[in-house]
């Protein structure tokens, strides 16, 4: 895989380069059909963001929509909780239909649009991107179809019913792993099926160029604003940005408008399931090597024969076993750094906020949240992080209320 | 040494006959299975044989293919035992084995492993439906030296003037794939497949050969009326499923092209 010169640090303007690549990661590898179609959304993706009536369409739908600017709310009890640096939380969670996502949709569904394709289809973990991509394509009346694993299904009923009431198929994957990994492979089979009439809606920073580098600018919206709302609070930059990685959309969202301002530090938040020793996690970046999955060259969860893993995840939107290009790229040129939250953690992050600011977290946010005591540690009462509370928990009462007995004099559940 | 790929094709041209290239997924429904269906579609005339290396996430496959994938990964195959699969098959045959796997299998090997490995099996061909030529280059550097063909696809997506471009850097021959979608038995061949065929068959210095979907004698000689060859895969693994015997299909199949 080519990159350019190593010794060279990019800015990010040159991320990804003219091949889709980030350093070594990126790039396409796709069944020769998607080539044409991949070309055609790159095209129309560089002139429609450079189009003022697209990016005024756009700018009103997540300005009258889905509710931005999303506040940047000093969490002052928190931070009094861990007794470190001031923390922010972005409040991705404060979006129309409660997650980041919809930043993501919005873009690509004006984007299908003016393509001229009428039917939409995606893939869902946690049914976020599903309940966001159904929603942006009621709005701009599109057909929409959203390939779902059977397990995560289950775990996310109430997704499922959001899409059906916006008029969304959902279509059960039962092959392989039957999570996210799978809905993907059925999306871009299906896409390869249908590719003249079909724009495919990925939910994150993943897939074949120009998606790492598309989904990023779309949410890009989420740095971009940090930037200008953490000077209500300060003078500087912030010191510090957490966010969890499942492909890493809402993270690379918030860092990437940071990317060279180099004294701002990034933490990734993987998910741990039941700790990196046992097998049974998400930890792509913490534990993976680098391989090819769902079109880019990146890290892997996989076997010594290249086979990729099964993975495990309390929360359906971090359970995936590969993760977005530019992060691949990140970790390997040190400008981020990578940990893991495992289940445990992630509840006790859920319960953390629950407690201290009266905010329920998704499942995926918890585990930046389960993170943040270790991650502070070190850090002076003088600074300052920002964390991407990239949902909110309603979608996972339904789960939450069978692990967590609250109210019982069981304390043993944090 | 001259690759068995480029001499079946000469063979076949000076004959005036069209190749039978068949797929079965290696290991699938067990090795040795696998190398008894094999030793006997080639007696019964196939010309060229492509051996799937499984892998977890067969994006370009249908359902028929991506369960003998994930059979065969539960039965505990890996490239190492496929390679040495080859190479006792060698020490009988001359057939052209082609090896038809992701990337990522390639990639976790490292390429220039895979291909001494292969070179040393008696692999003469590889397709890898998820490379395209923008991203081919290490491979080819990594397989030409071995006396290794990397076989690329063209899609009816893909642009004419690109259409050469694929042609002109693929090796042995180039795989047209017949329809938009993935592999797997269909009723009926698209429409417009033979201009399709002819213009790029116009445009290839190498054999081409259509792919994707042929699943009975009269769309194999569809298939192949404009082309030099014609690649059956799903039909072969649904009758393995299914127990049904290869070689009348395969005679069926030979007849028809050969009467094409
Ligand atoms: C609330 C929330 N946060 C995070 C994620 C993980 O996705 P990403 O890493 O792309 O932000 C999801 C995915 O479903 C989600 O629903």
């Amino acid at each position: 895989m080519t990159g350019f010169d190593r010794h060279s640090v990019p800015l990010l303007r040159d991320l990804p380069d003219v091949r889709g690549y980030f350093g070594a990661y990126g790039g396409r590898f796709v069944p020769e059909t998607l080539m044409a179609p991949l070309v055609e959304l790159e095209a129309a993706f560089r002139k429609f963001r450079r189009d003022l009536t697209f990016r005024r369409e756009l700018n009103g739908f997540l300005k009258n929509f889905a509710g931005r600017p999303t506040p940047l709310l000093f969490a002052e009890n928190l931070t009094k909780r861990l007794g470190g640096p001031r923390v922010y939380l972005k409040r991705e969670d404060l979006c129309h239909t409660g997650a980041h996502k919809v930043n993501n949709t919005l873009g690509q569904c004006l984007l299908a649009k003016r393509l001229g394709k009428k039917r939409v289809i995606a893939e869902t973990g946690a049914g976020q991107h599903g309940v966001g991509t159904a929603t942006a394509c009621a709005l701009l009346s599109l057909s929409c179809e959203v390939y779902m694993g059977a397990e995560d299904m289950e775990r996310q009923a109430l997704n499922v019913f959001r899409m059906r009431s916006m008029g969304a198929k959902v279509i059960p994957v039962t092959s392989g792993s039957r999570t996210l990994k799978d809905a993907i492979n059925e999306a871009m089979r299906d896409w390869v099926t249908n590719v003249q009439t079909t724009f495919y809606c990925i939910g994150s920073v993943v897939g074949p160029h120009p998606y790492p580098w598309m989904v990023r600018e779309f949410q890009s919206v989420i740095g971009r604003e940090v930037k200008h709302q953490i000077r209500d609070y300060q003078t500087g930059d912030p010191d510090a940005l957490v966010a969890c990685v499942g492909g890493g959309s809402n993270a690379i969202g918030l860092f990437a408008p940071f990317y060279d301002h180099k004294r701002v530090k990034f933490f990734g938040v993987e998910a741990g399931g039941e700790g990196l020793r046992s097998g049974r996690h998400s930890a792509t970046l913490c534990t993976g090597r680098p391989g090819v999955l769902h079109g880019a060259y990146t890290y892997l969860m996989q076997d010594d024969n290249g086979q990729v893993l099964g993975t495990h995840s309390i929360s359906a939107g971090l359970d995936y076993p590969a993760v977005g290009p530019e992060h691949a790229f990140y970790k390997d040129s040190g400008r981020a750094t990578y940990v893991a939250a495992t289940d445990k953690e992630a509840l006790a992050g859920f319960k953390l906020l629950n407690e201290t600011e009266g905010l329920s977290a998704a499942l995926e946010s918890s585990h930046a949240l389960g993170s943040l005591p270790r991650l502070v540690r070190p850090m002076k009462n003088s600074q300052s992080v920002v964390l991407c509370l990239s949902g909110r928990g309603d979608k996972d009462m339904g789960q939450l209320t069978g692990i967590l007995h609250l109210g019982s004099s069981d304390p043993k559940n944090t | 040494m001259v690759n068995r790929i480029d001499q079946v094709f000469i063979e076949l041209k000076s004959q005036g006959r069209k190749a039978l290239m068949a797929y079965v997924t290696g290991g699938y429904p067990s090795l040795p299975a696998m190398d008894r269906a094999v030793r006997e579609i080639v007696k019964a005339g196939v010309d060229l044989v492509e051996i799937g290396v499984p892998f977890s996430d067969p994006i370009a496959d249908g359902p028929t293919i991506q369960f003998s994938s994930q059979k065969a990964l539960e039965g505990g195959i890996t490239p190492a035992r496929l390679f040495d699969w080859v190479k006792t098959f060698r020490r009988t045959h001359e057939t052209p084995v082609v090896l038809m796997t992701y990337m990522n299998p390639i990639q976790t090997m490292g390429l220039a492993s895979f291909a001494r490995r292969a070179r040393t099996a008696g692999v003469d061909g590889v397709i890898v439906p998820d490379l395209i030529i923008e991203e081919g280059g290490p491979l080819e550097k990594a397989l030409g030296p071995a006396g290794i063909h990397l076989i690329y696809l063209v899609a009816p997506t893909t642009p004419p003037p690109r259409r050469t471009e694929i042609a002109r850097r693929s090796r042995g021959f180039l795989y047209a794939v017949s329809l938009t979608g993935v592999t797997g038995v269909r009723r009926a061949l698209p429409k417009g497949l033979g201009t399709f065929i002819a213009d790029v068959r116009r445009r290839s210095p190498v054999p081409v050969a259509v792919g994707f979907g042929i699943s009975d004698a009269a769309q194999a000689r569809q298939a192949a009326a404009q082309a030099d060859g014609v690649i059956v895969g799903s039909a072969f693994i649904h009758r393995m499923k299914n127990r049904e015997p290869l070689v009348p299909f395969v005679r069926s199949l030979r007849r028809a092209l050969d009467g094409a």
